[in-house]
């Protein structure tokens, strides 16, 4: 929700050094401590007077299920919502074809970003690349209501930065094991949202769900997780409708309001 | 008033400023099969640190210099509206400076690339320090002189951040990528630190030259590499 | 030694194209050939007096072709950069100068460095706005088996006012890292072909778009190696990274670089490249050019295919 001050001064004439500047009328008006900087710079819409969609991070260990799971949420959501994805996946036209078949989402909508080998370093500690492609898509398709972000695979202890996401999802499988969840790490603890992924292998894996469900009650608190076989629910249902409740209310989106999940 | 700490921001490699996804070529040289080892690495370097490094330095140092007057100008104009105060010229200069690198980099796959960089710099300047909102889309020699003049560096201190990173980029890339032991890396990187910093003090000595008078050293090599390497399905690295 | 050579070419009613001035001195004497091309262009050979260029020598070359007019230039053969004998540095400056409408092609024989030399080419062409140009430049590193010595080429094409390319290449001892795997890995040879054409001017308005093709000995596929390596990498065969068409930012041009073990391996990439893979659907103009123009074997404009 913030007016982009490098956009809307090209001429270069913003002014922090003298006092408050302009901000969209619903902001509260305030100064910033720090004259000369710019604190929103990471944040801003670079098409003045729209809002910037909603950032929804997807991470997790390689193999998890988060390229499937983005094309689920594509697949559920690229109806009713402006959607894109910005992936730091190593990026084959196998997967874009993945999300072209699967997803029905447009090769327009998607970006792939680099990582040069550090897939955490992309998404947390110079997430500039990321940014630059969330821009490029906002830029090139005009208002969009949600961009999906996902990492490249890595390890538990890789998450997004709040600089470049609003909020994320973690995926992890049960073929990984059922310890997990237990294991902890800041993905798995802190997330918006913990999927426990390809529960139709557990029995094959020998995975018991209710110890997952255990460990990550306690390690989440009041955080929700969630359970889920993309090849049961090829839709997502449950990290879908916990999607829809983080946008803004929008009353001429088909789907209707959005409701939570438990 | 900055000192050495503020250089120190500036040159480090973790700066979010794009680096870490770019092998300044290294990527492509790999794969060619023209570098396996700290041998190979160590001709790398000095090849790149000769031809994109000094480009780099004499740009960065240019750029510097034109930014800190186009930034004096902007303060005089605010202390005294009235000044009236002419920084066209050293305005034009940054445009034509970037004009120069576009001269410089026939490969458009290494103009992109520049251009890439410069950006995610500009936008890191801009959080970090007071960098003109206005300047956005810059190449990255000409985006690190205008970042350092807004940290308030001298034009030999955004040279020598210059010739710098066009080394330790892909030092440790070739770290990361091969394998290679990160002492060794490193000791190629100090052993080249003496030319990194004769290479910035003649940008800087030569930094209000005619811009076609700057230093213009190619290496086929990266050029011919980065263009094969913008044609792979999937890569690692941005360039 | 000094020496100087000035060639004009104007315009013609009959002939398409004629020369206004042609004089030179030992070893720049240029020398009218045939046949001349059917399209109006005049076609001249720089014939070696001496050996040469030697540690010393001063050597200079000024080309201008007026409107409309046509002009190719060529060498009879390489010419071999020595040191002198009384040590120096050796220089040789070509300035062009084509004006609108005209077309100048320089397609000399390359310049071997030989073991000890202290060699400077600078090149300067300026076009005019709608001029047209095929520019040739080819550099052997060392006879058979012979280290380089110090070459330093410098090379500023102006097009309409604005300098569309500076580029430079060092080589020798005094290059720091010139044979690594960055700037030639090696090779022995390294040439560059400059091409504008005015017809790509809509075309290049914006960003030209890339066009990249990798020249392997029998690669006619024009298409990249997609085999796979360990780590991960693509591993492409060395041979299909040692050329590509580079279209130059801001003006109707591109370069064609090339690297290769020896001379004939560059000149058939720049040849490759050129001639068969990079012109524009819309453009007929060098299309017109068949490959045995534009890499003849000495003097004789007939050489059969390269390669
Ligand atoms: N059985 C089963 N397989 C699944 C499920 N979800 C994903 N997969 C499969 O798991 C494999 C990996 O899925 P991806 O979506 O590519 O995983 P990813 O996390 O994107 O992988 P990286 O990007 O390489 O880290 C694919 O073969 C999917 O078809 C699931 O719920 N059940
Ligand atoms: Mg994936």
């Amino acid at each position: 929700m913030r007016p982009d001050p490098q956009v809307q001064n090209g001429t270069g004439s913003h002014d922090h050094g003298t006092g408050p500047h302009e901000h969209a009328v619903d902001e509260v008006p305030h100064t910033h401590p720090d004259p000369g900087v710019d604190p929103h710079a990471p944040l801003t819409s670079p098409v003045p007077g729209t809002t910037r969609p909603v950032r929804v991070g997807i991470g997790g260990p390689v193999g998890s299920g988060k390229t499937a799971l983005v094309a689920a949420l594509c697949r559920a959501l690229g109806d009713e919502l402006r959607l894109a994805v910005v992936t730091n996946d190593i990026y084959t036209t196998e997967d874009a074809d993945f999300l072209l078949r699967n997803g029905v989402l447009p090769a327009d909508r998607i970006r792939a970003v680099e990582t040069g080998c550090c897939p955490h370093t992309a998404i947390r500690d110079d997430i500039s690349a990321n940014l630059d492609a969330v821009e490029d898509l906002e830029v090139s398709l005009g208002p969009l209501d949600l961009v999906l972000v996902e990492s490249g695979g890595d390890n538990l202890t890789a998450t997004f930065s709040r600089g470049l996401v609003d909020h994320q999802i973690f995926v992890v499988d049960v073929a990984g094991g059922d310890k997990v969840p237990r294991k902890g790490g800041p993905g798995v603890t802190s997330a918006d949202l913990l999927v426990i992924n390809k529960t139709d292998l557990a029995p094959l894996v020998g995975a018991d769900l209710s110890v997952m469900a255990r460990d990550s009650a306690a390690r989440r608190g009041d955080l929700p997780t969630v359970f889920l076989s993309l090849v049961d629910d090829p839709v997502a249902g449950m990290v879908a409708d916990w999607v829809r409740g983080l946008l803004p209310a929008r009353t001429d989106r088909r789907g209707g309001p959005a409701k939570l999940v438990p | 008033m900055t000192g050495l700490a503020t250089l120190l921001v500036l040159a480090d490699g973790r700066l979010p400023a794009g680096g870490h996804a770019h092998s300044g070529g290294l990527e492509a040289a790999v794969s060619s099969g023209r570098l396996r080892d700290l041998a190979g690495l160590s001709g790398f370097l000095r090849g790149r640190l000769a031809t994109t490094g000094r480009i780099t330095a004499a740009f960065a140092a240019a750029a510097c210099v034109a930014a800190r007057t186009v930034r004096a100008a902007d303060a005089d104009a605010d202390a005294d509206a009235d000044a009236g105060h002419d920084d066209a010229l050293d305005r034009h200069r940054l445009d034509a400076l970037d004009e120069g690198l576009d001269a410089r980099t026939p490969s458009p796959a290494l103009r992109r690339a520049s251009r890439v960089q410069g950006r995610a710099l500009l936008r890191a300047g801009r959080a970090i320090w007071s960098v003109d909102p206005a300047q956005r889309d810059r190449h990255h020699p000409v985006a690190l002189g205008i970042v350092a003049a807004a940290a308030g560096l001298p034009p030999a201190e955004a040279a020598v951040a210059g010739a710098y990173g066009t080394v330790s980029g892909p030092a440790s890339a070739a770290v990361r990528l091969l394998g290679l032991d990160p002492y060794g890396v490193h000791s190629l990187l100090a052993e080249l630190a003496g030319e990194c910093d004769r290479l910035a003090a003649l940008a800087a000595a030569r930094a209000g030259d005619p811009i076609d008078l700057l230093p213009a050293d190619s290496a086929p090599l990266l050029e011919i590499g980065a263009e094969v390497h913008a044609n792979w399905e999937v890569r690692l690295f941005a360039s | 030694m000094r020496a100087q050579a000035r060639i004009v070419a104007v315009a013609d009613p009959v002939r398409g194209t004629r020369l206004a001035a042609m004089r030179g001195e030992p070893p720049l004497l240029p020398r009218r050939t045939f046949p001349s091309d059917s399209e109006g262009e005049v076609q001249l050979h720089l014939v070696g007096g001496a050996a040469g260029p030697l540690g010393g020598d001063d050597l200079r070359i000024e080309i201008e072709v007026g409107p409309d007019a046509r002009l190719c230039v060529r060498s009879v053969a390489a010419s071999l950069a020595l040191p002198g004998p009384a040590g120096g540095q050796s220089r040789l400056h070509i300035t062009a100068r084509v004006a609108a409408g005209g077309r100048l092609r320089w397609l000399p024989e390359p310049l071997i460095g030989a073991a000890g030399c202290d060699h400077r080419t600078v090149t300067s062409i300026a076009l005019a706005e709608g001029a047209t140009l095929l520019w040739r430049e080819e550099l052997v590193c060392g006879r058979y088996a012979e280290p380089v010595g110090d070459v330093r080429i410098e090379t500023t094409l102006r097009y309409g006012g604005r300098t569309l390319l500076r580029n430079d290449l060092a080589v020798g001892p005094r290059a720091s890292g010139w044979s690594g795997p960055a700037v030639l890995d090696g090779a022995r040879a390294v040439g560059s072909l400059l091409v504008v054409d005015p017809a790509w001017s809509d075309a290049t308005s914006q960003e030209p778009t890339r066009c990249v093709w990798m020249a392997g000995p029998d690669d006619g596929s024009g298409r990249p190696d997609s085999a796979g390596g360990p780590t991960g990498v693509r591993r492409a065969a060395p041979e299909h990274s040692t050329a590509a068409v580079l279209p130059l930012a801001g003006g109707p041009a591109m370069l064609v670089n090339a690297v290769g073990a020896d001379p004939r391996a560059v000149r058939a990439r720049l040849d490759r490249l050129s001639v068969r893979r990079y012109v524009p659907e819309r453009t007929a103009r060098f299309r017109a050019i068949p490959i045995a123009r534009v890499s003849p074997a000495a003097s004789s404009a007939t050489a059969g295919d390269a390669e």
